[in-house]
């Protein structure tokens, strides 16, 4: 956070250190700039960053501040099955938001989804920005066929509705894939799924942004003095379109973990055993009828929880880095 | 105008050539379709038989523009699972999906234009903000939460409408509508609302984004100064410069609608195209499958397509070549 506050702003701290050559640390320099003046007084912004911290903390300390391990079936117990939510007269400490048909206690469950949620949606973001960056550069870059063939091949991707590429990607690895590995390679393949439609929308900005850079004189004197080409295109030409990649991967995360947790309901993405938000919605989905409400709602409500954060992160990121709205 | 037409027909046509040799790969790629379709008695001899019946011993290129042939004609074959023609099967559930996308985008509109003009016209206002906080919600809510949020709601605790199916419907030629009967549209309310959410919000901010800009035009500010009536000037003179945009991402939008549909269909168990697909991915039902991502596919280029033709046609600076192929769907 720290480095990318720094490169959009680069004037403030150069001015401020230049008048004030004290030795700071990076925590002063980042309150000095606008982003962060933006951010303080944006109070949705600190609620969001906070829920995040909060929701990314406690799916990280899972394994310690849960009552029992939720996929350790030795501690589920069966007599403490469909324990409604403690403030109910029948629930029951420590099963906060009460407990499945088997006994699994759903904070625990929630908790553990949370992680699987978090991690894919994290991943996936990764690996498009890896790809959509590195392809969008060199398209912009070299241009000729190699863009052209890029390009292309992103158009046909936008032409397919986003969940349905991600659906038929999961579909035909799990179908082709034999019995004893799906599960295991569950979370790789939703990754990838929700990677590739993804990618190309980074692509197609730094692509942009490529193609104006390349014909800049620092380009043509770079080149001049045989700065190699992988080299201008990571030091000079990525660093100018950050600040919109940045937003757009902010988005996409949110994206991202909503795409994983709609596979995984419709039953396409993570398995029963290793479940993410998604998947207990879906295990949830079958008790709707039967008044055991709490099962389903309150992944439900985490899964919107995170989603609404980043959200809000994004939109409030959007706003404090556009330039014509400063 | 004549090169654009011809220049963009070419490239959806490219494209849907690119998505047919998908659908053409995983057909032929993925489970071999001659074991799909015999049954456990079959000799070798048939299976031998059947491969050169199917043709399957012809080399990839033949056997692709088989496909593409047969694809425009609207035969995808026979589907694995119940062995029934899958444009049949399509073609009776592609009635309820219409249905229920129609519906969802009229709501979209009837909700969304007027939100997004009071957010506008008010803004900075108490009001407006908490509107503006409830689009970022219905932008964070997944549909399918959304579903089952109101089947909680009004099903389970209420009992006030139907849960899932489509109820009684009307034969009308080959068309089976629920339109028409009370328990038919009794049974389309929340899954159209469910669907209609993301909708509303994003018809919401769009004609707000515009609206705050058209507030400021000249135009405006004369009519407010030969004092037009407040009402008349926001909803009449304003809002009607801001409705092209709207219009144009209804129009792109519905090709997603109908893939977002089969979340709605799942959640609803409503007998649409979307359940058919997802019950063909769960049984590996590879020529329904094929021919839904076509089907859907297909609709989604010709609509944006259509938007930039038209785009074009009003607006003869976009005929140039700094038109990008697909550059307007995001």
């Amino acid at each position: 956070m720290a480095d990318i506050s720094m490169t959009s702003d680069p004037k403030t701290i150069a001015t401020d250190a230049t008048t004030e050559p004290v030795r700071r640390t990076r925590f002063a320099a980042l309150r000095q700039t606008d982003l962060w003046h933006s951010f303080t007084n944006h109070p949705s912004a600190v609620f969001a960053v906070c829920l995040l911290a909060l929701v990314a903390l406690t799916a990280l300390l899972a394994p310690v501040i849960t009552p029992q391990d939720p996929y350790d079936l030795a501690s589920l117990v069966l007599w403490n099955a469909e324990i409604p939510p403690i403030w109910n007269a029948e629930g029951q400490w420590p099963y906060l938001l009460g407990t499945d048909t088997q006994g699994r206690d759903i904070l625990s469950a929630i908790l553990y989804g949370s992680r699987i949620s978090l991690v894919i949606g994290f991943a996936s973001v990764i690996v498009a920005l890896a790809v959509g960056l590195s392809l969008g550069l060199i398209a912009g870059y070299v241009g000729g066929w190699v863009d052209n063939v890029i390009m292309r091949i992103g158009d046909v991707l936008l032409s397919m509705p986003f969940i349905l590429i991600a659906i038929l990607i999961t579909a035909v690895a799990t179908a082709s894939l034999p019995a004893g590995l799906k599960d295991v390679l569950a979370a790789p393949i939703l990754i990838i799924a929700i990677a590739v439609p993804s990618w190309v929308q980074y692509a197609r900005t730094v692509r942009a942004s490529a193609m104006v850079e390349r014909k800049k004189e620092y380009v043509m004197a770079a080149r001049l003095i045989r700065v190699k080409p992988w080299r201008i295109m990571l030091h000079h030409i990525l660093p100018n379109c950050l600040t919109p990649i940045l937003v757009a991967a902010t988005l996409n995360f949110g994206l991202a973990i909503l795409s994983e947790a709609t596979l995984s309901f419709l039953g396409v993405g993570m398995p029963p055993d290793q479940p993410s938000l998604g998947t207990l919605i879906r295990i949830g989905n079958q008790y709707l009828f039967s008044g055991l409400w709490w099962i389903v709602v309150f992944p439900a409500v985490q899964l919107c929880l995170i989603v609404l954060s980043v959200n809000m992160i994004g939109d409030w990121l959007r706003d404090a880095l556009n330039p014509k709205l400063r | 105008m004549l090169a654009f037409l011809i220049k963009r027909t070419a490239n959806a046509v490219f494209v849907m050539l690119a998505v047919a040799l998908l659908a053409f790969v995983i057909f032929r790629f993925f489970g071999d379709p001659v074991e799909m379709m015999v049954n456990e008695q079959a000799t070798q001899s048939d299976r031998a038989e059947l491969r050169e019946r199917l043709g399957l011993n012809d080399s990839f290129a033949t056997q692709y523009g088989r496909f593409v042939v047969n694809a425009v004609q609207g035969d995808f074959g026979i589907s694995y699972r119940n062995q029934q023609d899958v444009m049949v099967l399509i073609g009776e559930r592609f009635p309820a999906t219409f249905e229920l996308v129609l519906v969802a985008t009229v709501i979209s509109l009837v909700v969304g234009i007027p939100l997004g003009v009071i957010t506008a016209v008010h803004h900075k206002s108490r009001l407006a903000n908490l509107l503006q906080l409830g689009s970022i919600i219905g932008v964070s809510l997944p549909s399918f939460v959304v579903g089952i949020l109101l089947i909680l709601a009004f099903s389970v605790s209420l009992g006030w409408l139907p849960a899932f199916g489509r109820g009684e419907t009307v034969d009308i030629g080959w068309w089976s509508t629920g339109l028409l009967t009370p328990s038919g549209r009794a049974a389309l309310v929340l899954p159209a609302i469910s669907l209609s959410t993301f909708q509303i919000t994003l018809v919401m901010r769009l004609v707000r984004a515009e609206m705050l800009e058209t507030l400021r035009a000249d135009y405006v500010k004369f009519a407010r100064a030969r004092g037009v009536p407040r009402g008349r000037i926001n909803w009449v003179h304003a809002l009607r410069n801001c409705l092209m945009p709207v219009i144009t991402l209804t129009g792109m939008q519905i090709g997603n609608l109908i893939a977002f549909a089969l979340v709605t269909e799942t959640v609803f168990q409503w007998p649409g195209m979307g359940l058919l697909f997802i019950q063909a991915v769960t049984f590996v039902d590879i020529p329904v499958m094929a021919a839904y991502l076509l089907l859907v596919s297909f609709i989604f280029v010709a609509l944006n397509t259509l938007v930039d033709v038209t785009y074009a046609w009003v607006d003869p600076r976009l005929r140039d070549d700094s038109v990008k192929a697909g550059g307007a769907n995001g």
